[in-house]
């Protein structure tokens, strides 16, 4: 059955984020030859359209507004209201990210409608539209269909591979003006935390610390070797507990979860909260000083030794092939 | 202050999952409040004390859950509602809880309302926002600071490890997210007060609901344990060896470099 799906895109720092090239590429499966309408919102970002009709999308919407710099449940659910009532599209696509999870719930109330969180993928199954989503963190999976009304879903970046980037596709951009009013929260400030650089959510290389990294400092090497890889660097709960990182870049039951093409997990002994957290990672390294640690059993490569003498010897590796590569 | 809490009863973080019969088996599994849930209990506790009021914790659940919100009585919240489903309802999802948690709390007039920003369980993170907005108050997920002056709220939210410093006013919803604060544990005192303390319990009908007011918008189909990851290679020799055996493998054979 064709469909209408609306995908909405989502944009940081002036760049469309990976995760709304993927929720473009379920779309176009959810679509089963239809129409991908994407939306843009924002106080200016005419110039990414064509990026979304390059990932998939058959035309886009755009909003435009000064009370749109920052996101906010009220300007954004008037924005994106204004889209669904315009397009009524049979289907709706938002990534999984701390935007598309605050936003999505809204809308869903907003159209009395169901709505499957933090989709991992998408398929058609005799008809359906069958999504499915890990529960517990992890631990498990289940597949999952809206029965009643509009399909509405949030993608989790990281696991929906994107469509090829065709720069020869082209279609309409058009701009719809929406009075964005009566905002009840207002962002005063936003303070950038740690120069982090790559989110762990979208990281596809994360370097990761638990206990065994014994400090704040000791976070050090891992921070080298997640810069040269490209990467971000994450924690179990026992580093944050122990004061040696931020709670934002704890990776588990509680705290994020996450899918990166690579895990690199140092002295990081691999209870199950932290599994469920990152054993669903496509290649897991175990870096621990105990052979008998649980980590082992989830990773496809394990070095027993000090991650202190391993990670610096890594990093020195990785630069090498840094140098000949480029 | 009119505050209450939204708490859900999950499954303890140490428990594997087994499937039984296509669901998952709650056999001698031990349960626990929400751990996000757990920050905003404590922190409802925390802006009591600061500003006065009452702290209503609120689920919605089985009688099962009563052991929970006895929990969070002994934290120190003042009345607990259990809202029953057991009997009246086959199947939920984020839709239903919301319509339910809407219809219990339509005419309470909270001034804010804190819940935990996910469920380790579902994991969706609906609920919050949903009430929200059929309650038509403001929200903000994932908090990691709140200050209330009056009728003016300050907040901090955690954004993907940004902070975003917000500006709001009271009705409001909240969500907690890692790092609000340190949950308290029930003291001996507390517990035993616990006991005397109200837990009232109601049923859809108690709401004015009929099932089909809440029926489900998604089904599960099937659930499923993810396929067991057999454990990989260890490397031997000498550790430098190990590293560029480590690389190299990355390289061609996983390659994921």
């Amino acid at each position: 059955m064709a469909r209408k799906v609306f995908v909405l895109g989502e944009i940081r720092d002036q760049f469309l984020r990976n995760v709304s090239f993927e929720a473009l590429a379920a779309g176009k499966i959810i679509s089963e030859g239809g129409e991908v309408v994407a939306g843009l919102i924002g106080e200016n970002v005419r110039t990414l359209a064509n990026d979304m009709i390059y990932y998939g999308a058959d035309r886009v919407v755009i909003v435009e507004d000064e009370k749109l710099k920052y996101y906010s449940p009220d300007g954004y659910s008037q924005a994106v209201m204004a889209i669904i009532d315009s397009e009524k599209p049979d289907a709706i696509i938002f990534g999984h990210t701390a935007l598309g999870k605050d936003l999505s719930p809204k809308i869903a109330a907003k159209l009395n409608a169901g709505l499957i969180s933090d989709a991992t993928a998408v398929e058609i199954v005799g008809g359906n539209v069958v999504f499915t989503r890990p529960i517990y963190s992890g631990k498990a999976f289940e597949k999952k269909i809206i029965t009643d009304g509009i399909i509405f879903a949030t993608v989790r970046p990281n696991n929906i591979p994107p469509l090829e980037k065709n720069e020869s596709r082209s279609g309409e951009v058009a701009s719809i003006s929406v009075e964005i009013k009566d905002l009840r929260t207002i962002v005063r400030e936003v303070v950038q935390n740690a120069a982090e650089g790559v989110d762990l959510s979208e990281a596809k290389v994360i370097v990761a610390g638990g206990r065994g990294v014994k400090s704040a400092e000791g976070f050090e090497p891992l921070k080298e070797l997640a810069s040269v890889l490209g990467g971000a660097v994450g924690a179990s709960r026992g580093a944050c507990d122990a004061n040696y990182c931020d709670y934002s870049l704890q990776i588990g039951q509680t705290g994020k979860v996450v899918t990166p093409d690579l895990y690199i997990a140092c002295g990081i002994s691999g209870a199950i909260q932290h599994l469920a957290g990152m054993s669903n990672s496509k290649v897991i390294v175990a870096i621990n000083k105990d052979p008998e640690a649980n980590i082992f059993n989830v990773a496809d490569y394990g070095i027993v030794g000090d991650l202190f003498e391993v990670v610096p010897m890594l990093t020195e590796e990785f630069k090498k092939l840094k140098i000949h590569s480029s | 202050m009119n505050i209450f809490v939204l708490m859900k009863r999950t499954f303890d973080t140490e428990e594997k999952i087994l499937i039984e019969n296509g669901s998952i088996s709650e056999d001698d599994a031990e349960f626990i409040i929400n751990p996000y849930d757990e920050y905003a209990i404590e922190e409802a506790l925390q802006l009591k004390e600061a500003h006065g009021g009452e702290v209503t914790v609120v689920t919605v659940g089985s009688e099962e859950s009563e052991k929970e919100l006895r929990t969070a009585l002994a934290m120190g919240c003042d009345k607990a509602v259990l809202i029953n489903i057991e009997e009246d309802l086959e199947d939920g999802d984020q839709f239903t809880t919301a319509k339910i948690l809407y219809e219990f709390l339509k005419d309470k007039e909270a001034d804010i309302i804190l819940a935990g920003n996910v469920a380790i369980d579902g994991g969706s993170g609906q609920v919050g926002p949903r009430l929200a907005e059929l309650l038509d108050i403001p929200y903000v997920t994932t908090i990691t600071n709140i200050e209330i002056d009056g009728k003016n709220v300050k907040i901090v939210r955690d954004v993907e490890g940004d902070s975003e410093i917000i500006e709001t006013t009271l009705p409001l919803l909240v969500t907690a997210q890692q790092g609000l604060n340190e949950p308290r544990y029930p003291s001996l005192p507390g517990i035993m007060k616990a006991k005397k303390k109200p837990l009232e319990e109601s049923e859809l009908d108690d709401l004015d609901l009929e099932e089909e007011d809440v029926m489900p918008k998604t089904k599960t189909l099937e659930i499923y344990l993810p396929p067991k990851k057999e454990a990989g290679k260890i490397l031997q020799g000498e550790l430098q060896d190990q590293v560029k055996e480590l690389v190299s493998l990355l390289r061609s054979e996983a390659k994921v470099i």
